[in-house]
This record gives structure tokens, C-alpha cells and sequence, in this order.
């Protein structure tokens, strides 16, 4: 059997390797970096997929990218914790290709945890007909919020992704369908929209064992990509604002039937909705260089009433990042590096509801701060020092449990 | 130079935090101020099915995929006796249709529990009209192994039926008919071939077994090898959970460590001891029992300052729901342990609920709303002064 593979393994790869351009691998200088963005206009947070560092090799028309994230924690919840820690939280491939003029694609592929989770997190095919219009299909990240689009780990200077972006709204969330994106210019502006038709979420969101009304346990369901769990679409819709020098704005909204209503022609429950309102803005103060980036999230899920009170229909949250350059120039020896202190503050309320019983406000709750120190050797890696500081409060409002965790990582594009 | 000291400027702090972790860490919460953790002087066996029953007490959270209901109660251990304290009024649960000692009607059918959740798109439960019952907030956890090792012939010796000392008290034990599944202590003191229970609001519960088993599934409607009927349709189904999991959570709750008295040097806590005894709450909340021979050495002849005797008292009309379990009468109540009785915020949203079904906001309301045998204590309490009361309130909180 052993040599059954080997052989085929050979089969596969001989001629993959023949088709690769010698001189190639005599030399890698060949190998030259994309510029992120050759029109000089105002980048969004929708761009992010694209405005990657991507590897070209002569003239092919395919390109490569990708970056690598890892880092050292050692944290403590109420004196108990697990020691230190080294954590590869993921790998991820971006592979990009310029199929004509007006036609492109772009996939990306995460390891996150060793290879524990293994996902295709992006995988359209664009057609441009205009800049205020084209259309994309295959596996897209759903425009809800910025995070979700805007999720590299080298842009963050935080080694945790924020609580909101992850644990109420469920970055990254891609799923399968089409739509239509566009932008629009002036002088100082960019307006810009995107709107998607997708497969999306079921009925873990209500019956997961996170206890919790929690969106992102439909990521666990990897049938959604070849199967839509009711039949009815999940439609995400956003539309942002730029001005130049001042910043970006960001509004969307993502809502689908989640539930399964009806099988095999038997209703097994009425319709349940739920909807995400998202509002994100990212700016950068004059004079100081402050960059500041945010993002706030309204969910509201139609829960069955005489379900468990741990399953709230209605959460909030959302996070603000300050992010301050203290250097620039030469550090360490490297030209161009920036260091970099920052405080991240996050909350996030997963049940907005009260108590029938009692008529007071159920808990189940997360605050964050996390300064953080970081130093960029180039744009493209960053290396980081994370203080976090966490106070969480159980559904039923107890005195809260406080966490405190030391992380040192690194991200990387490479 | 330059290089050095951009690198010194960056690392220092960086270093300074990651040296100073033992400082920038959370330390623990008091010891006393916790519920949670085990009994001191488990082997390393009882230790790790003590891990095991902890994970599956208070992290493994039941959904359809596991087992859960589809009628339930509530979805976990943990939600119902947060950090192993009393519960909430969210997590209260309702027992319905037995009115004396002949038993349940609706046992079998719809009762004795109700199961006011369900899984989406199913209807729960509604109570059959005009049925009595009774609501029972969850209880806490804690020293519950010790409770269980209290050899029945030192409950009997506490009993006083017929109340021939003439203190008004009569306490009696719960004789209830016990599970096939549980095992007879070696000391065990049947009558008419029943059984002292001595867990639930009602001490209709055996052992730790039976209190878990039916918990898993009367309150989760997780069917196991021990309770294997669906408790809606009473239809005998696969176990959804193992035996060794059920035997962990036991093992879990009967090596609970019993709560640690806090404050026990003030002086306003000394004299409310005193008083709590002078006005006679310790003829049923009995300060101190003392366990028997125990397989488990951490628990063997050791005394219980659990604050309970563990025996059924008549609490007056005002705590009569006219629902009732084994052979107690409706107004009968088990004497509920005081040890931890302080903590009680902590694991009920930062309030008191207090009393079976938590009506009382306040260890004062609870006071005031006992009746029947400890009448003649809550009026001894009400003659105390204000000061007085205080005392014994802050006593009680220490515990």
C-alpha cells in the first residue's frame, strides 16, 4: 500500500515540478513582492482581502501570500491557571490569480492550531463590469462588521482576536454564495457597498453547549458549504464611508431565518430570525499619529420562549483599539520599524434579557482591558506584548471571575 | 549605542512584566469565601475522579445532540448550583401532586417533576389544573459527603417523634421506599422496609446516587443506566450518559470539602453562637454531627458543623404548600444545613433567596417565615433586641 503512494505521490508531482520555471528555483529573486495597492486611492476595510503582501514569481499570472501567527501565554482565572504556554494560533495561504483583465481570484486557506481547524476561508472568482459594480461568487467572509474582512494578524497589534469580533459575532465567518460589491470616488471620498447572498447559520446558535445564544457555534456545521441548513439565504449587506485623512465608517447588517422550521414538508417550529447590526469606524488623530479602530455589534436572535434563560435574545458588543507609534525610524538595528504602545478595551454582553422570575438583569458578561507593546520591525511583522486583564459575570450575575494573562507573540506576513 | 538602548527601552518593561508575573497574575479568592473544592485528604484516585466529576458537573453543557430533554429543566449541573452554591429563582424547579404519604399519583405519567423548558419547537409542560406543588430552589452542594457518612442511628438518636422531651420540637426521619440502584449503608436502619432519606428540600433522596441520577434525569431529562425512563413519555430509553460519569459526578459532590466558617473571632459573631443557641435554633439546625466509618478516610469520624439533623419538622401552614414527598407531610421540611449560608450571594446573582422556593429576600424574612415547630424560637428572636439580632445575623453569615 505504502508503495501504491509512493508511486502515485510521484505521478502527481513530477510533472508539477516540470512545470515550474527553472530558473525559478536557481534563483528566488525572481520571486518579486505586489505592491499592496498601485492606485495610490484610499484603501477600506472591504479591501483588505486583496491589499495583501502577495509573492509573484516572473510573469505567472498567480500569486502568493500568507502570514504565520504564534505567541507565548501564561494566564491565570481566579489564581488557577494552565502555566506557560506556546500557541501556533494559525497559518494562513492566500493564493491570488489575475485570470483575465476584468476576472480574479483569490483563495484563503487557515491552519489554525497546529491543524486542528483546517478552513477555506475565501474563495471567490470577481467579475468587474465598473468600479460601482462586480460580482463575486464562491466562498466569500460575510461583510458584517470590519473585523471579519479585516482580519490579518499582522495589521493587529494584540495577540487575541477582540471577544466581540470572535465570541458574539463569529470572525471569521464565511460561507458560500454571491453578490455585489462597488465603490465610488471623489476628490476626498469613497463610498463603497457590498451585499451577499449566502448559506448560513442553524440551529446551534440556540443548542450549542456554549450555554449561551452564540452565533459562532454554526461555524462548527461544515455542511454549510455544501448544503444551506433550512434553505433560506443568509443576506449580508454593508456600506462604508472614506475620507481621506479622516477615516473610515462602516455600517452593515447581516439576518437569516436560522432555524430548522420545517422538514421532509413537516413544520417542526415557527420561523426564527436573527439579525446583526454592526457599526465600525477607524481613524487616525493629527498630530499624534493616534490610530484608532473600532467596532460595535447589535444581535438580536428570536429565542423559543419556554427555552433555558442562558439563551438571551438580545447581545451587545464591540471593541476600541488606541494605538500609539512612540518611534519611528531605526530600532534595533532595523530601518523603517515602529514601536508601538497600545490598549485594547472590549465588552460584551451575551443576554440583554431579564429574569421572568425575578425581574432583574441577566448577566453573563465579559470586560476586557489589554495594554499592549508593540514593535514592527516592517509593515509586514509585528511583534507583541499583550497585558490582558478580564472580568467575566455568569448568567446569573454572580461576582465576577477575573482573569490576567502575559502573551509575547510574533505575526508575520510572509 | 542608540541600538542598545531602543532595545533596552523596549525589552525592559517587556521583561519587568514577564518577571513580575506572580504580582500581575490574579491570585486566588480566599479560601473560606469559595464553596468549590475538595474535602483535604483524598488519595490520588479520589482526587482524579474528583477532576473528572467537576469537568462533568459543572462544564459539560447538555444540548440535543447529547441528550438533552427534550423536556428539561435546566441544561447543566453547574447552571443550577453555580460555584456549588444555592440557586437562582431561574433555576428553580416544580414538583407536583403528592399531597400525604401514600405516594404520587402522577408518578409514572406526568409527575412528579415538571418540565417547564423544552428543545425548540416542542411544547414544555404545563401543571394539570388545580394540582398542588411545591417549588424547590437548588440547593448547595457543599459538604454533602460528610452528610452522607452521618450514620442513620445518630439521626434516630436526634428524632423525637412524639416530642417526649416537650420542647415543641418533634423531628422524624423522611422513611422513603429507595431506588433498586443504591446501596444500603452497612449501618442502615430500615423500617417496614423503607429507608431514612436525608437529600432534597424533602429528604427524599437516598444517597448521592439517587439524588444525582435523578437529577440527571428528572432536571436535564438525560436518560442513564440507573434512571433510564424518559421522563415525559416514561418510555425506557438508552443511556445518554455513562455509569462512569454519573459514579465521577457522586464522587464529585461526596468530596466536596465542607464550607470553612469565616470571621469566627468577632465578637459580635461569638455572642450571636450564643444566642442562636439560647433561642433555640439549634434544636433542629443541630450545630454538630459527626460522621461514622466511611471507605472514603477524608470523611471517617469526623464532625459536621453542618447546622441541620437532617430530620423532617413541622414548618407551619405559612410554609405548607400542600405538596409533599415520601412519607413527609405537606408542611414537613427537612432541616435545611446553614454551613455556607453566608456565601449564598455569590451563587444567587448577589441576593438572598432563601427558604425552599427562595420567597425569603433576607436571612431576617427567612426568620420570620418559619412556624409550626420552631415557632417558639422565631418568637424568642423577635424578643431579642435589635442589637441582639444583628448578632446572631452576623453569626449566621460567618457560617
Amino acid at each position: 500500500m505504502k508503495k501504491l503512494l509512493t508511486l502515485l505521490l510521484l505521478a502527481v508531482t513530477g510533472p508539477a515540478l516540470a512545470q515550474i520555471d527553472p530558473t525559478l528555483l536557481r534563483d528566488p529573486g525572481l520571486l518579486r513582492r505586489v505592491p499592496t495597492d498601485t492606485t495610490g486611492r484610499p484603501q477600506l476595510n472591504m479591501d483588505a482581502v486583496y491589499n495583501r503582501p502577495f509573492l509573484q514569481a516572473g510573469r505567472l499570472p498567480v500569486a502568493l501570500g500568507g502570514y504565520v501567527e504564534a505567541n507565548y501565554q501564561n494566564g491565570r482565572t481566579d489564581g488557577i491557571g494552565e502555566g506557560h504556554q506556546f500557541q501556533m494560533r494559525r497559518v494562513t495561504l492566500f493564493v491570488s490569480s489575475a485570470i483575465s483583465k476584468r476576472v480574479k481570484f483569490l483563495t484563503e486557506i487557515e491552519f489554525e492550531d497546529g491543524t486542528k481547524e483546517i478552513n477555506i476561508e475565501f474563495a471567490s472568482v470577481d467579475f468587474e463590469f465598473s468600479p460601482l459594480l462586480n460580482v463575486r461568487g464562491g466562498i466569500v467572509m460575510n461583510p458584517i462588521g470590519a473585523f471579519n474582512q479585516n482580519h490579518d494578524g499582522p495589521k493587529w497589534e494584540f495577540v487575541d482576536r477582540p471577544i466581540a469580533a470572535t465570541q458574539l459575532l463569529p470572525a471569521t465567518w464565511s460561507n458560500v454564495g454571491a453578490g455585489f460589491f462597488g465603490k465610488k470616488y471623489t476628490d476626498r471620498w469613497v463610498f463603497a457597498y457590498e451585499a451577499y447572498l449566502t448559506n448560513g447559520f442553524d440551529n446551534s446558535v440556540v443548542d450549542n453547549a456554549e450555554s449561551r445564544t452564540f452565533l459562532p457555534a454554526s461555524k462548527a456545521n461544515p455542511d454549510r458549504f455544501e448544503e444551506n441548513f433550512n434553505g433560506q439565504l443568509l443576506t449580508t449587506a454593508k456600506v462604508a464611508l472614506r475620507r481621506q485623512k479622516v477615516g473610515e465608517l462602516g455600517l452593515s447588517h447581516m439576518g437569516q431565518v436560522y432555524n430548522k422550521f420545517e422538514d421532509d414538508g413537516l413544520v417542526l417550529d415557527q420561523k426564527r430570525r436573527l439579525d446583526v447590526w454592526a457599526v465600525d469606524a477607524n481613524t487616525t488623530l493629527p498630530g499624534s499619529g493616534t490610530a484608532l479602530t473600532g467596532e460595535w455589534a447589535w444581535v438580536r436572535v428570536n429565542v423559543p420562549d419556554n427555552y433555558a434563560p442562558q439563551y438571551g435574545g438580545r447581545q451587545i458588543g464591540g471593541f476600541l483599539d488606541l494605538v500609539q507609534p512612540v518611534r519611528k525610524g531605526r530600532v534595533f538595528g532595523y530601518e523603517h520599524a515602529v514601536l508601538n504602545a497600545g490598549l485594547r478595551l472590549e465588552y460584551v454582553d451575551w443576554n440583554r434579557n431579564r429574569f421572568t422570575e425575578t425581574g432583574g438583569a441577566i448577566g453573563d458578561e465579559t470586560w476586557a482591558l489589554v495594554p499592549a507593546l508593540s514593535w514592527r520591525s516592517s509593515p509586514l511583522t509585528v511583534v507583541r506584548l499583550n497585558y490582558r486583564q478580564q472580568w467575566a459575570r455568569d448568567f446569573l450575575g454572580n461576582p465576577s471571575v477575573r482573569s490576567a494573562t502575559v502573551q509575547l507573540g510574533l505575526s508575520s506576513y510572509f | 549605542m542608540r541600538q542598545t538602548r531602543s532595545l533596552l527601552i523596549w525589552l525592559a518593561p517587556a521583561l519587568a512584566l514577564l518577571s513580575s508575573c506572580e504580582t500581575l497574575m490574579t491570585g486566588p479568592p480566599p479560601e473560606d469565601s469559595l464553596l468549590d473544592g475538595p474535602v483535604a485528604g483524598l488519595t490520588t484516585e479520589q482526587s482524579g475522579q474528583f477532576l473528572r466529576g467537576d469537568v462533568a458537573f459543572n462544564d459539560e453543557v447538555f444540548t440535543s445532540a447529547n441528550g438533552l430533554g427534550p423536556l428539561f429543566v435546566s441544561n447543566s449541573c453547574g447552571s443550577c448550583h453555580a460555584g456549588d452554591g444555592k440557586g437562582h429563582p431561574a433555576t428553580t424547579l416544580t414538583r407536583f401532586g403528592q399531597v400525604d404519604s401514600t405516594g404520587n399519583p402522577f408518578a409514572g405519567r406526568q409527575g412528579p417533576q415538571l418540565q417547564h423548558r423544552a428543545l425548540p419547537g416542542l411544547m414544555p409542560e404545563v401543571l394539570p389544573a388545580g394540582v398542588v406543588h411545591s417549588r424547590f430552589t437548588p440547593p448547595a452542594n457543599t459538604g454533602l459527603g460528610f452528610l452522607d457518612a452521618v450514620p442513620d442511628d445518630a439521626l434516630l438518636a436526634l428524632a423525637d417523634p412524639n416530642d417526649r422531651d416537650g420542647d415543641g420540637i418533634s423531628g422524624r426521619p423522611n422513611w422513603i421506599t429507595v431506588p433498586d440502584y443504591a446501596t444500603l449503608r452497612p449501618d442502615a436502619r430500615p423500617r417496614a422496609g423503607k429507608y431514612i432519606g436525608r437529600f432534597g428540600k424533602k429528604a427524599a433522596a437516598y444517597d448521592l446516587l439517587h439524588q444525582t441520577a435523578s437529577a440527571y434525569n428528572q432536571d436535564m431529562g438525560v436518560i442513564s443506566f440507573f434512571e433510564d425512563r424518559d421522563p415525559n413519555t416514561h418510555n425506557v430509553l438508552d443511556p445518554e450518559v455513562s455509569n462512569q460519569k454519573v459514579q465521577d459526578v457522586v464522587a464529585y459532590l461526596k468530596f466536596l470539602k465542607a464550607p470553612q466558617p469565616r470571621e469566627t473571632e468577632q465578637a459580635a459573631v461569638l455572642a450571636g453562637e450564643q444566642l442562636f443557641v439560647q433561642v433555640g435554633c439549634g434544636k433542629c439546625h443541630t450545630p454538630e454531627l459527626r460522621t461514622g466509618d466511611s471507605p472514603v478516610a477524608a470523611l471517617a469520624n469526623r464532625p459536621v458543623r453542618a447546622y441541620t439533623d437532617l430530620l423532617l419538622h413541622d414548618m407551619g401552614p405559612g410554609l405548607n404548600d400542600g405538596y409533599t414527598e415520601g412519607s413527609a407531610q405537606p408542611a414537613e421540611w427537612r432541616t435545611p444545613p446553614l454551613w455556607g449560608l453566608g456565601l449564598s450571594p455569590n451563587s444567587q446573582g448577589g441576593s438572598y433567596f432563601l427558604l425552599h422556593d427562595g420567597r425569603a429576600r433576607s436571612i431576617e424574612a427567612a426568620i420570620a417565615q418559619h412556624g409550626g415547630e420552631a415557632t417558639g424560637s422565631r418568637d424568642r428572636h423577635d424578643r431579642l433586641s435589635a442589637a441582639e439580632q444583628r448578632q446572631l445575623v452576623d453569626f449566621l453569615k460567618s457560617l
